[in-house]
C-alpha cells in the first residue's frame, strides 16, 4: 500500500509540474505581452514595467521563479490588469465560495444519485425503476448552461420562489439554484453507474447465497451489497469533480455567485494571464490531488485490488 | 438399432440440405440485425436525420439570413419580433432583430460540425495511438499509457479557454483544441482491446509471414476494432456538442456574426426578463432533442456492437 502511494504521489509531481510548464509557455506565447495596448506607452514606462513584473529576465528564469514562488510562498504573482492586487488575493476572495456551493453540488450529486439508482436496482422494472431511469437520462442532456436558465425561468420568473442570482454570504435561498444546475447532469450519470452496478451485484451467486441462509433483506442489502456496488462510483468522483469544478465557471458567471469562474472568465477577456495561470494551476492542483484520494479509496475499499 | 418415424429422417435430411444454403451472418450483419431492432435507437435515427437534413434544407426556406436585421423589429423583439409566417421569422427575432429561424439553422451546422470534426480527430488520434501503445506493449506502451495518464489530470476546459485566449478565438482553434483533447479516453479503450486482440492466432499468422508491425497494426488490428471505436465515438459526440456549447455559453467560442446552440441558448438565456421565450425555447429544443437522439443512437450501437454484450 505504501508502495502504491508513493507511486501515485510520483506520478502527480510532474503531472503537475508538466501543467505548470504548458500554462506558462502557452502565456508567454500569446502574441503582445499583457502590457500592449491601444495607445503605445513609452519604450521606458514599458521596460519599467516589465521588470517590475520580471519580464525582462529569460523564460526559463521567469519560470524557475514563478515554481519557486508558489512552492515556497503559495504566491502566485501579481494580477496584471488590477495592478494593486495579487492573484493570490483574487483566488481567496472567489475560493471559499466555489468550495461552499462546489461541496454541496457534489454531496448532493452523491447522495441522491446513490439514493436513485439504489431504489431503481432495488424495484427493478416497476414504476420506480422507470421514473428514476427516465429522470438520470432526462438530466443527462441537461448540462449547466442549460439547467440555470430553465430553473431561473421556473423558480424565479413563474413562481417567484428563489432570487435569480447574488451570493449574500451564502444564504441558502442564493445556493439553491446552483447547487441544482451544477450537480444535475453528475447526480443522473452517479444514478445510472450505481444502478447497473447494483443489478448485477444482486445477480451474483453470493447474493443468492446470503438469501438461502435466509438472512433479512436489509442485512443483506447493507452487509453485502452496498459496498461493492458503489466500487464503480468511486471511479466516476474523480471526472465527476473536474465537471464540477468546470461547471463552477458558468454558475459564477449565470448566477453572478462571485466565485473563482468569475475572475477566470474576467481574465480571459481581460488577457490578464497571471489570473488565469493561477486559477488553472490550482484547479489542476486540486483535481490531482483529489484523483490521488480517489485512487487510494478505491484501493482500500476493493479487496481485489493488491500492491 | 433405434426404430424411427421414416417421415421424420426423411423431414430432417430435407431440412439439413436446407441448411446449407443458408449463409452464416458476418458480426457486421449480426449487429445491423439487432441494432434494427431497437425501436428508440431507429427514431433516433430518423429524428436525426430529419434535423441534419433540416439544416442543409433550411435556408432555401428561410427569408431572412442569419446576419441580416430586420429594421422593424430591432429593439422590440418583444412585441414585433414574435414568431409568425407572414413576417418570415418563423421562429421570431432576437432583440437585433435577426431571425432565429436562420440563426438556429447555422448554429445547428456549427455545433454539429463541431461534434463531428471533434470526434474524428479524437478517433484518429486515439486509435493509432492506442493501437500502437497497446501492440508494441512493453516500456514504449508503458510510456504512452503514463503520458495519457498525466494528460487526464489536466482540467480540460481551463487549458482549451487558456489555448482560445491565448491563440485568438477561432472555429479552428476550437476544432483542434476539442479534438486534441478529447482522444484520451479512446486511446485507453483501444488499447485494451488492442491488447486482447494481439495474442490471437490470425496475428500470430501475419507475424509468421513476414508482415511488418505497421501493416500487422492498420490492416489486422485497426478494422477489428472498428465496432468498439464506432461506439466510443458516437457517445464522444454528445460530449464535444456540450464542450462547445459550454464555451459559446461563456461567449469564448463561435464570433459573431456566425453561432452556435452555446451561444444561441446564451443569449436566449440572457433575455428571459424580456418576454422573448422563443430566443430561448427553439435552440434549447434543437439541443435538447438532438442530444437525446445521439445518446439514444450511442446506445443502440452499443447494445449492437459491444462484444461484451454478446
Amino acid at each position: 500500500m505504501l508502495n502504491y502511494i508513493i507511486k501515485r504521489i510520483g506520478i502527480a509531481i510532474p503531472t503537475l509540474l508538466i501543467l505548470i510548464a504548458i500554462t506558462f509557455y502557452l502565456m508567454h506565447a500569446a502574441p503582445g505581452g499583457p502590457f500592449t495596448s491601444e495607445k503605445p506607452l513609452p519604450a521606458q514606462v514599458l521596460a519599467n514595467i516589465e521588470a517590475k513584473y520580471g519580464l525582462d529576465q529569460p523564460i526559463w528564469r521567469q519560470m524557475t521563479n514563478y515554481i519557486w514562488g508558489i512552492l515556497t510562498e503559495f504566491d502566485f504573482g501579481p494580477s496584471y490588469k488590477y495592478h494593486s492586487r495579487t492573484v493570490n488575493e483574487i483566488i481567496g476572495q472567489g475560493f471559499p465560495i466555489t468550495l461552499k456551493y462546489g461541496f454541496w453540488s457534489f454531496i448532493v450529486a452523491i447522495g441522491v444519485g446513490i439514493s436513485l439508482g439504489a431504489i431503481a436496482a432495488i424495484r427493478k422494472n416497476t414504476w420506480v425503476d422507470y421514473l428514476a431511469v427516465g429522470v438520470s437520462i432526462g438530466a443527462q442532456v441537461l448540462p449547466n448552461f442549460v439547467m440555470a436558465p430553465l430553473l431561473i425561468i421556473v423558480f424565479t420568473l413563474w413562481l417567484g420562489w428563489l432570487p435569480g442570482g447574488g451570493w449574500h454570504g451564502g444564504d441558502w435561498q442564493y445556493l439553491v439554484m446552483p447547487v441544482i444546475a451544477l450537480s444535475t447532469s453528475y447526480m443522473a450519470s452517479i444514478a445510472r453507474i450505481t444502478r447497473s452496478s447494483m443489478l448485477e451485484v444482486l445477480n451474483a451467486n453470493y447474493i443468492r447465497t446470503a438469501r438461502a441462509k435466509g438472512l433479512p433483506t436489509k442485512t443483506i442489502f447493507f452487509r453485502h451489497v452496498f459496498k461493492p456496488s458503489l466500487l464503480p462510483v468511486i471511479s466516476y468522483l474523480g471526472p465527476a469533480f473536474v465537471g464540477l469544478i468546470t461547471g463552477s465557471v458558468l454558475i459564477d458567471i449565470f448566477f453572478s455567485t462571485g466565485g473563482m469562474g468569475y475572475f477566470f472568465v474576467n481574465a480571459a477577456f481581460n488577457r490578464d494571464y497571471a489570473v488565469m495561470m493561477g486559477i488553472t494551476i490550482l484547479v489542476g492542483a486540486l483535481t490531482i490531488l483529489f484523483s490521488l484520494i480517489v485512487d487510494l479509496l478505491y484501493a482500500w475499499i476493493d479487496p481485489k485490488i493488491r500492491y | 438399432m433405434i426404430v424411427a418415424d421414416k417421415n421424420k429422417i426423411v423431414k430432417l435430411a430435407n431440412n439439413l440440405a436446407d441448411d446449407e444454403q443458408t449463409s452464416g451472418r458476418s458480426l457486421w450483419a449480426d449487429a445491423r440485425r439487432r441494432f434494427l431492432h431497437n425501436k428508440a435507437a431507429i427514431a433516433s435515427l430518423f429524428v436525426l436525420i430529419l434535423i441534419i437534413l433540416f439544416s442543409f434544407i433550411g435556408p432555401y426556406f428561410a427569408v431572412w439570413t442569419y446576419e441580416q436585421i430586420d429594421w422593424n423589429t430591432m429593439g422590440s423583439a418583444a412585441t414585433l419580433g414574435m414568431p409568425s409566417i407572414e413576417t418570415g421569422h418563423y421562429f421570431g427575432t432576437d432583440d437585433l432583430g435577426r431571425d432565429i429561424y436562420s440563426r438556429v439553422i447555422q448554429g445547428t451546422q456549427i455545433s454539429l460540425m463541431v461534434g463531428v470534426v471533434g470526434a474524428t480527430i479524437a478517433v484518429v488520434v486515439g486509435t493509432i495511438y492506442g493501437a500502437t501503445s497497446g501492440y508494441v506493449g512493453g516500456r514504449t506502451d508503458q510510456i504512452m499509457m503514463r503520458i495519457v495518464d498525466i494528460l487526464m489530470a489536466i482540467p480540460f476546459m481551463f487549458v482549451l479557454i487558456l489555448l482560445l485566449v491565448v491563440f485568438g478565438r477561432s472555429i479552428v482553434m476550437l476544432f483542434v483544441g476539442i479534438g486534441l483533447l478529447s482522444w484520451l479516453d479512446m486511446s485507453r479503450i483501444v488499447r485494451g482491446q488492442t491488447l486482447n486482440l494481439k495474442n490471437k492466432e490470425f496475428i500470430e499468422a501475419a507475424r509468421a509471414t513476414g508482415v511488418n508491425d505497421f501493416r500487422i497494426i492498420m490492416r489486422h488490428i485497426v478494422p477489428n476494432l472498428l465496432g468498439i471505436v464506432a461506439v466510443y465515438a458516437t457517445l464522444l459526440v454528445p460530449g464535444i456538442i456540450v464542450a462547445e456549447s459550454f464555451i459559446s455559453f461563456l461567449g469564448l467560442g463561435v464570433q459573431e456574426p456566425k453561432t452556435s446552440w452555446g451561444a444561441l441558448i446564451s443569449e436566449g438565456a440572457g433575455t428571459i426578463n424580456y418576454d422573448t421565450e422563443w430566443q430561448l425555447l427553439f435552440p434549447l429544443a434543437f439541443f435538447i432533442v438532438t442530444l437525446f437522439c445521439i445518446y439514444f443512437i450511442g446506445d443502440g450501437l452499443r447494445d449492437a456492437l459491444d462484444p461484451k454484450e454478446r
